[in-house]
């Protein structure tokens, strides 16, 4: 029987999540001209730019109000101010995303109406120069997970910046939290269709940039402003993951404030999730499927085929955020993998249903699901399941380790590989490269345990 | 000098020449400055970290155990307890009402689990705001389970990197002196300050026990609770990463009247001079020993130098920057270049004292810059502005390097290979070596006045 109930915990051994500021940081680094700013210690932002760094191996920067013990107890606002102005005239972004931290939301400081009165003073004292646009968002880290602080991240800049008017033509697209490639490849898709859509946010060009000459902390791309804008006057959000059709989303702000459709899809990987994302596609655009895509989907299909007896019967388990986790079990089903096991460390209560959804008809067994759950709890609880595949992120790599079993890696964070940037899941082409690398880790796995050394496989 | 984006920081940077040496440090960060410096707990948990048996359990929220999860390359030749993250993950609940009842359970739930040595209960910025009791909790575990449960004080906020030092200092001197010192050799030393990052300590190690010395514990590279404990039996104490543990070595000398000697394992010079002040330290109790450093050295030195020639041959003359954690490093380093032919054009570090900052002002060359606590943008441009061909850091600054197209070498928690010790000179040498003479420079902007499309 599926299980979701996320088990009494009292400590947490090697945790699959992290924490809220994170999440709202590469949000804010998908911004055209943004810089987030941490409204807390200094370490967090250190911290967190070390974790990305990692992952990107590009520079992330992430200015921090730097509060000490004075601040803590007299208040941050000095800091914050000093803080801005700081990034303001050294960085010269368009926006900042300020975002709190434990320490701030446990001394009860709200950021909101300190920027506000900042900018205003500063608008006051220089009048002609254009000050950034600010967004403040609450995301203390015992609140939820990194996957909670970049959707509060992403509403939050939806409900400040975007306005209403006459509906446009254009979409948006809230991909959630997919790598650089991928979001090219989403924009790529959209424009195949004629149509013309703001992803947001849209870190693939600030998080994957080619080579500087000089030092630029403020990289080109990111969503426009101007997008985030005319995102409340679009004519529909396409938004991807389990809650993306959640009241409390980003979506749904933009349905029930400005009227924009909201057009929830479980994220697009594999082959069923991919047609719904662009039947949808089909249906806004009045067209067929482009040639160059429908062939990527036949040559897709053609390799499922191919390679379905190399993962027959293979069960696997997958560790991944709650949307990555739900994609990747419908995409697996889909090969003739047996998911076993699908955990993340994301407690919205939502994946257990998602993951059904995904895997309809797919699977002679349900899988348990786990939500809310650490390394640890997934290592006891797989132990009898005779894995014989791990896909998620780099950190399950001890368990892949311990049991002998290739990983798969995929998501965030991949601190042990390189190229996370590059990697590719989403659409029909993303299926496939996820695919060849799903079959090629079994078939590597195969080759080296035989005695034989086969040539062909 | 190139103009500096922070006016507020002028004097954390200092250009040698530029009039009489004086250099503002030990400051808190400058707010949105986008200082590579961390936290008081960052501090703390980097020194305790290494000690393999022990349980290291976060309280707080679940962010600064997952961030720190498996993050040093500090090698143990047993237990692996240290590698994995423990948090008490408190969440909205306990921070409303208190989180002691949750860190009294999942104490009491993980020693069971992992019946560890002892236990570094470290406190995060949350706990130091709800006031949570975390000596009295650890005080009760410790009686129930009959281990050392230490609690660690680095609330993130209360200070830099450097209280968080003083903070592990604390935890560990309160074990120190807990165990039994019979049967400790008069020649015998503890080696402080050393985190054993890809084996580094072994070799240091393996110099002191050829030479004929004990080594009664290593604070904390490849540590243990229990020779940790009877370390105050030691006659001499080794003390490297002064600003990390000299506080430590202090106080066990008052307390227990352990003298220390500051040394370092990084590069030819640091490293025989180390070894030969163990052997003055000890002439009287074994007159051979200082000879047979003599000899080691030797033995050692003649197997490196004809290497290290041809390696020169293609550094000399190139320009490096060194942005490091502790100064004490940046010594070592500044000496190592230019044993490679190599000039020092930048140096600086995190967390360096007046003290540092003074000695290192007296090792470097005219024009060379100084900087305390620096940030991308302000390092970015000291960079290009001095030319250099390669950065010394840790993973925060690799892409600084990368992106400007300068070469890069980590000497930081991260780093694979052992650079400590005459092996490690040689390693190092070679590290340096493959990427400054790579040839993907050639296709870098700042070589070929180009600038790149950013996105179609």
């Amino acid at each position: 029987m599926p299980e979701s109930a996320a088990p009494a915990f009292v400590s947490t051994t090697n945790a699959c999540h992290l924490c809220m500021p994170l999440g709202a940081c590469l949000a804010f680094k998908g911004v055209e001209g943004g810089v987030p700013f941490l409204h807390g210690s200094q370490g967090c932002a250190t911290y967190m730019r070390r974790y990305l760094i990692s992952h990107y191996r590009e520079p992330v920067d992430i200015a921090s109000s730097s509060l000490g013990e004075r601040q803590a107890v007299f208040g941050g606002g000095p800091n914050l101010r000093q803080g801005l102005w700081n990034v303001i005239t050294a960085m010269r972004p368009r926006f900042i995303g300020v975002a709190t931290t434990c320490l701030t939301e446990t001394i009860g400081e709200e950021p909101g109406p300190l920027v506000e009165a900042f900018l205003a003073e500063l608008a006051g004292k220089n009048p002609g120069v254009t000050l950034p646009r600010v967004v403040t968002v609450r995301t203390p880290s015992f609140g939820g997970t990194h996957t909670e602080g970049f959707r509060r991240a992403v509403r939050a800049l939806l409900k400040a910046l975007a306005r209403p008017g006459p509906a446009g033509s254009h979409l948006n697209l809230l991909p959630g939290m997919a790598s650089p490639a991928d979001l090219r490849h989403l924009k790529d898709v959209v424009r195949a269709f004629g149509l013309e859509a703001a992803v947001i946010p849209d870190p693939s060009d600030p998080l994957d940039g080619p080579a500087w000459d000089t030092y630029t902390p403020v990289p080109p791309g990111g969503t426009p402003l101007e997008a985030l804008q005319a995102a409340g006057r679009a004519r529909a959000t396409v938004a991807f993951g389990c809650a993306a059709g959640d009241a409390s989303g980003p979506g749904a702000l933009l349905r029930d404030r400005f009227g924009v459709e909201l057009l929830p899809l479980p994220l697009p990987v594999g082959i069923r999730a991919s047609d719904r994302f662009f039947a949808t596609l089909e249906e806004l655009s009045g067209r067929p499927t482009p040639r160059r895509i429908r062939a990527q989907r036949g040559r897709l299909v053609d390799a499922y085929v191919d390679a379905h007896k190399y993962l027959a019967g293979v069960r696997a388990a997958v560790v991944a955020d709650e949307d990555l986790a739900a994609g990747l079990s419908g995409f697996l089903a889909e090969t003739g993998i047996q998911v076993a096991y699908v955990a993340t460390g994301d407690r919205s209560g939502i994946l257990e249903g998602a993951v059904e959804a995904a895997t309809a008809g797919l699977l002679r067994d349900p899988p348990a699901v786990r939500q809310g759950v650490d390394y640890h709890t997934v290592a006891e609880e797989t132990r009898d399941l005779g894995l014989g595949l791990v896909v998620g992120t780099s950190k399950a790599y001890p368990l892949a380790r311990d049991r002998g079993i290739p990983l798969v890696r995929v998501g965030f964070p991949i601190h042990d590989r390189f190229g996370a940037a590059r990697q590719r899941l989403l659409g029909y082409s993303g299926a496939q490269d996820l695919f060849d690398r799903v079959v090629n880790a079994l078939l590597a796995q195969r080759q080296e345990a035989s005695d034989v050394g086969y040539g062909y496989l | 000098m190139t103009a500096l984006p922070f006016e507020a920081r002028r004097d954390q940077v200092h250009r040698k020449g530029d009039g009489a040496f004086r250099l503002a440090c030990d400051r808190e960060s400058l707010a949105g400055a986008v200082s590579q410096r961390a936290c008081v707990f960052c501090g703390a948990r980097v020194v305790l970290y290494p000690v393999a048996d022990a349980l290291h359990l976060v309280h707080g929220p679940v962010g600064c155990a997952a961030y720190t999860w498996d993050i040093r390359g500090a090698l143990s030749s047993g237990p692996q307890l240290h590698r994995l993250s423990f948090s008490t993950d408190l969440r909205e609940r306990e921070v409303i009402f208190g989180g002691e009842e949750k860190l009294y359970r999942a104490l009491t739930e993980l020693i069971d689990r992992h019946r560890p040595a002892g236990a570094f209960v470290y406190s995060t910025c949350v706990v130091g705001l709800i006031g949570d009791d975390l000596g009295g909790v650890c005080k009760r575990v410790a009686a129930e389970q009959g281990i050392p449960v230490i609690p660690v004080r680095s609330e993130g906020f209360q200070g830099t990197k450097r209280a968080g030092y003083a903070a592990a200092c604390e935890a560990l001197f309160r074990l120190v002196g807990t165990g039994p010192t019979d049967g400790i050799s008069p020649v015998s030393v503890n080696i402080l300050g050393d985190f054993n990052l890809a084996g580094e300590l072994w070799i240091v190690r393996s110099y002191l026990e050829r030479m004929g010395v004990e080594v009664v514990a290593n604070l904390t590279g490849d540590g243990r609770v229990a020779h940790i404990a009877r370390c105050h039996g030691a006659a001499l104490n080794l003390v490297q990463c002064s600003g990390a543990t000299l506080a430590l070595a202090r106080r066990m000398e008052e307390a227990y009247g352990v003298p220390f000697r500051r040394v370092s394992y990084f590069g030819v010079d640091d490293m025989a001079e180390a070894l030969y002040a163990v052997g003055e330290h000890f002439a009287d109790r074994d007159p051979g020993l200082p000879g047979r450093a003599r000899e080691l050295v030797r033995g050692e030195l003649s197997a490196l130098e004809p290497r290290l020639r041809s390696i020169r041959a293609d550094l000399e003359g190139r320009r490096v920057a060194i942005y490091v954690g502790g100064a004490f490093k940046a010594f070592s380093l500044v000496k190592a270049f230019r044993l490679l032919g190599m000039r020092t054009v930048i140096v600086g570090s995190q967390t360096g004292t007046a003290e540092d900052y003074r000695e290192l002002h007296e090792i470097t060359d005219p024009g060379t810059v100084i900087v305390d606590d620096t940030n991308p943008l302000e390092l970015s441009a000291l960079l290009l502005e001095q030319g250099t061909d390669l950065l010394v850091g840790g993973v925060k600054e690799r892409p600084i390097a990368y992106k400007l197209g300068i070469g890069f070498c980590d000497h930081n928690h991260e780093r694979k290979l052992p650079l400590a010790g005459f092996e490690g000179m040689l390693r190092f040498a070679e590290e340096v070596h493959r990427t400054v003479t790579s040839p993907v420079w050639r296709f870098a902007p700042r070589r070929t006045g180009t600038r790149e499309v950013c996105h179609a």
